[in-house]
């Protein structure tokens, strides 16, 4: 299906990462959004509400974050194409309810413009360090998509990705931008609406009577149907057989749980999405992602100038994560150097992946700025001596 | 022979072999969990009824609960039914309505999933206008975590949280409706099913954000601990002690342990919905430029 031409503004347009994740957005075919102001997300939520009303869009403004993210997840049920955007403390209150898009199996979008904590933190200033709370924040076992822009772009470019990939798998799809991709304007191309692939919903052609929410087939994602449709159909919340009856059994919770993760893990491949620069031979490569990853590049730069062999990992999508492509590079190079705004996060999975195979080493920062090249320099250094 | 004086269709009811609100329920998942005397069912009932008053259409009929007893509505009626999360049920619905106007989105929760946990979605859900039902069973206790006391229990009312009696006021919930903006507003209690299901029935038909508050009783926690008898003993008191007063001042209608219930249609009134608002000022804003919120291209074209 082709994006609705009424929705893209095609051409050049200098943007923050904000504005062109909305654009994103709204290319998508997103029509509801519900929100909450916060800092530094909320250039996104002022921009959909001036666009909205021109383009068949409902947008709200939502009394916390708790609010904006039920009625996105009760809005795609009503039938539209829905998202918030949030930072720092209001993804943390929006974690209930994205374990409920994740059991209701609710196509939804969630940016969030990370930015520093922990709680408060710092509101204005840059943080990556909401990297696996994006996986693992609600409670219970789930596997999440998310995807992490380094340019306003790619904001645009991957928004519209989460929400085809919400549709495709039937699940919640975060956006992970942070502070300064979400803050820097740089020039934003948007294609013809016919270039823009989207995907449609997956509406079940059950008879009515026949329709169960939850039965599935091969690639695992059960067919979706909408409040209005005919089928008075139930979701629960509830663990749930494939009527969507709720069922509080062992044998139920076995049956539903691991084909919630497996829809996602079975289907990696054509979820996962990085850029590979200068790898093969490589002694070291500098695996990054978001605005540390347009810092990494210039800390390449300088070690390759020193004679060091240096290739590069983008991760564009975070997750799920590219275990079987992490593990190849292991066995062909001396170490990893994870550079991320944060104490350690995706450090830990590269390690995992690697599984000693190769040195894994971590360019760190706190938060509130971003790596000195120079500081990513000396971790490189160090690696390339690794054994 | 039928009995004297009752008539023919009351027998007919009465002897069926099906119940006669069977067709709006999911049979399918019978016995409910409910405790015997619990006044949720009847609530059901008079909505069911309400429906066919009405005759609305109920392939276009949501309903959306939260988490608690009365939560479990929503997966026992055969319309499009949505459990959500503890409290949510007004987000929820407030989506659901957005992205699909035609729908009649109705909440069916508790007390403490509407206005403890749910609160502060409840007063601006209310304040908008939002063009929701919304039926609150208020039996005054937590009864699925074993009865605990809830934002509506009564002062001094024993609950398994309240051992030596609640001494926090509770909120009148008619009177917080009102003052936050609701265009409709009444209480009944699980006695009066006949006024109910007129009540649901108006407010089926009318336009924004309505609220009933349904008083009912909660025999195995609320009336046990606090020696109010059976459940059928708790029927007997409200049909003694309910005070019915239309039009009543909702900040006059307190509920007060051991006190009279008044109960009525407190507040009728036509606030322009949160859409309409959105039409009318954003139509004057844009002119021809504004178009109104639609649901899925594939959708749209099936």
């Amino acid at each position: 299906m082709k994006a609705d031409s009424e929705g893209v503004r095609t051409g050049i347009h200098y943007l923050d990462g904000d504005r062109a994740a909305a654009e994103g957005a709204i290319a998508a075919g997103c029509r509801f959004f519900a929100g909450y102001p916060i800092t530094p997300s909320t250039e996104s939520a002022e921009h959909i509400s001036e666009r909205f009303p021109q383009v068949g869009g409902i947008f709200i403004q939502m009394e916390d974050e708790i609010g904006s993210i039920t009625a996105v997840i009760g809005a795609a049920w009503g039938g539209a194409r829905s998202m918030t955007v949030t930072s720092g403390p209001g993804i943390s209150l929006m974690m209930e309810n994205i374990g409920l898009a994740a059991m209701l199996e609710t196509p939804c979008v969630i940016a969030n413009v990370q930015r520093g904590g922990p709680s408060t933190g710092l509101p204005t200033m840059v943080g990556q360090a909401d990297v696996m709370q994006a996986r693992w924040g609600s409670h219970g076992d789930y596997e999440i998509i998310a995807y992490a822009p380094e340019s306003p772009q790619e904001a645009f470019d991957l928004t519209v990705k989460a929400f085809n990939m919400s549709e495709r798998y039937r699940t919640p799809v975060i956006v992970l931008l942070d502070e300064c991709v979400g803050h820097m304007v740089e020039k934003v191309t948007i294609p013809e609406a016919d270039e823009i692939e989207i995907e449609p919903r997956r509406l079940t052609k059950a008879p009515i009577g026949e329709y169960l929410p939850y039965a599935y087939g091969e690639d695992l994602v059960p067919d979706m149907a909408l409040a209005g449709m005919g089928y008075r159909f139930h979701v629960t919340g509830l663990t749930h057989d494939e009527r969507g009856y709720p069922d509080m059994s062992e044998a139920c919770q076995e049956w539903l749980v691991p084909r919630l993760l497996e829809k996602i893990r079975a289907n990696a491949d054509d979820i996962i999405q990085f850029v590979e620069e200068d790898t093969e031979g490589a002694d070291v490569v500098v695996l990054s992602y978001g605005i540390s990853a347009r810092v990494s590049r210039l800390a390449i730069q300088m070690a390759r100038e020193k004679g060091l062999k240096v290739g590069f990992l983008r991760l564009q999508a975070v997750w799920p994560f590219p275990e079987k492509r992490i593990a190849e590079l292991a066995k062909q190079i001396r170490s990893f150097v994870v550079v991320e705004i944060n104490l350690g996060q995706i450090f830990y999975e590269v390690q995992r992946c690697a599984a000693g195979q190769c040195e894994t080493l971590l360019s760190p920062h706190a938060g509130g700025g971003v790596h000195r090249p120079e500081n990513i320099l000396k971790v490189i250094e160090k690696g390339a001596k690794a054994k | 022979m039928s009995p004297k004086g009752v008539p023919e269709a009351v027998i007919a009811a009465v002897s069926a072999d099906e119940h006669p609100i069977a067709p709006f329920l999911r049979m399918d998942r019978m016995p409910h969990i409910w405790c015997s005397t619990c006044g949720i069912g009847t609530t059901v009932k008079a909505l069911a009824s309400a429906f066919e008053k009405v005759g609305t259409d109920l392939d276009k009929v949501a309903i959306v609960s939260g988490i608690g007893c009365t939560g479990r509505v929503a997966g026992y009626v055969k319309l499009d039914s949505f459990h959500s999360t503890h409290g949510r049920s007004v987000p929820f619905a407030t989506g659901l309505k957005l992205a699909n106007p035609e729908l009649d989105v109705i909440c069916f929760s508790g007390d403490g999933d509407l206005v403890a946990i749910g609160g502060n979605h409840f007063i601006h859900a209310a304040r908008r206008n939002m063009d929701l039902k919304i039926i609150c069973v208020n039996n005054f206790i937590y009864g699925m975590t074993g009865g605990q006391v809830a934002p509506t229990t009564p002062l001094t009312a024993l609950t398994s949280t309240t051992p030596y009696g609640n001494a926090e006021p509770p909120f009148n919930l008619c009177h917080l409706a009102a003052a936050c903006g609701a265009n409709y507003v009444a209480r009944w209690t699980a006695l009066h099913v006949r006024r109910l299901t007129k009540t649901f029935a108006e407010m089926l038909v009318k336009p924004g954000f309505c609220f009933v508050e349904i008083i009912t009783p909660c025999s195995t926690l609320y009336a046990r601990k606090n020696r109010l008898g059976t459940g059928l003993d708790v029927m007997k008191y409200y049909h003694d002690n309910t005070v019915i007063e239309h039009g009543a001042d909702p900040a006059t209608t307190d509920i007060v342990f051991g006190g009279p219930i008044i109960c009525g249609k407190f507040v009728e009134r036509d606030r322009p919905t949160w859409l309409d608002y959105q039409d009318h000022y954003l139509g004057e804003k844009l002119g021809e430029k504004y178009q109104r919120g639609r649901m899925l291209q594939e959708a749209c074209e099936r």
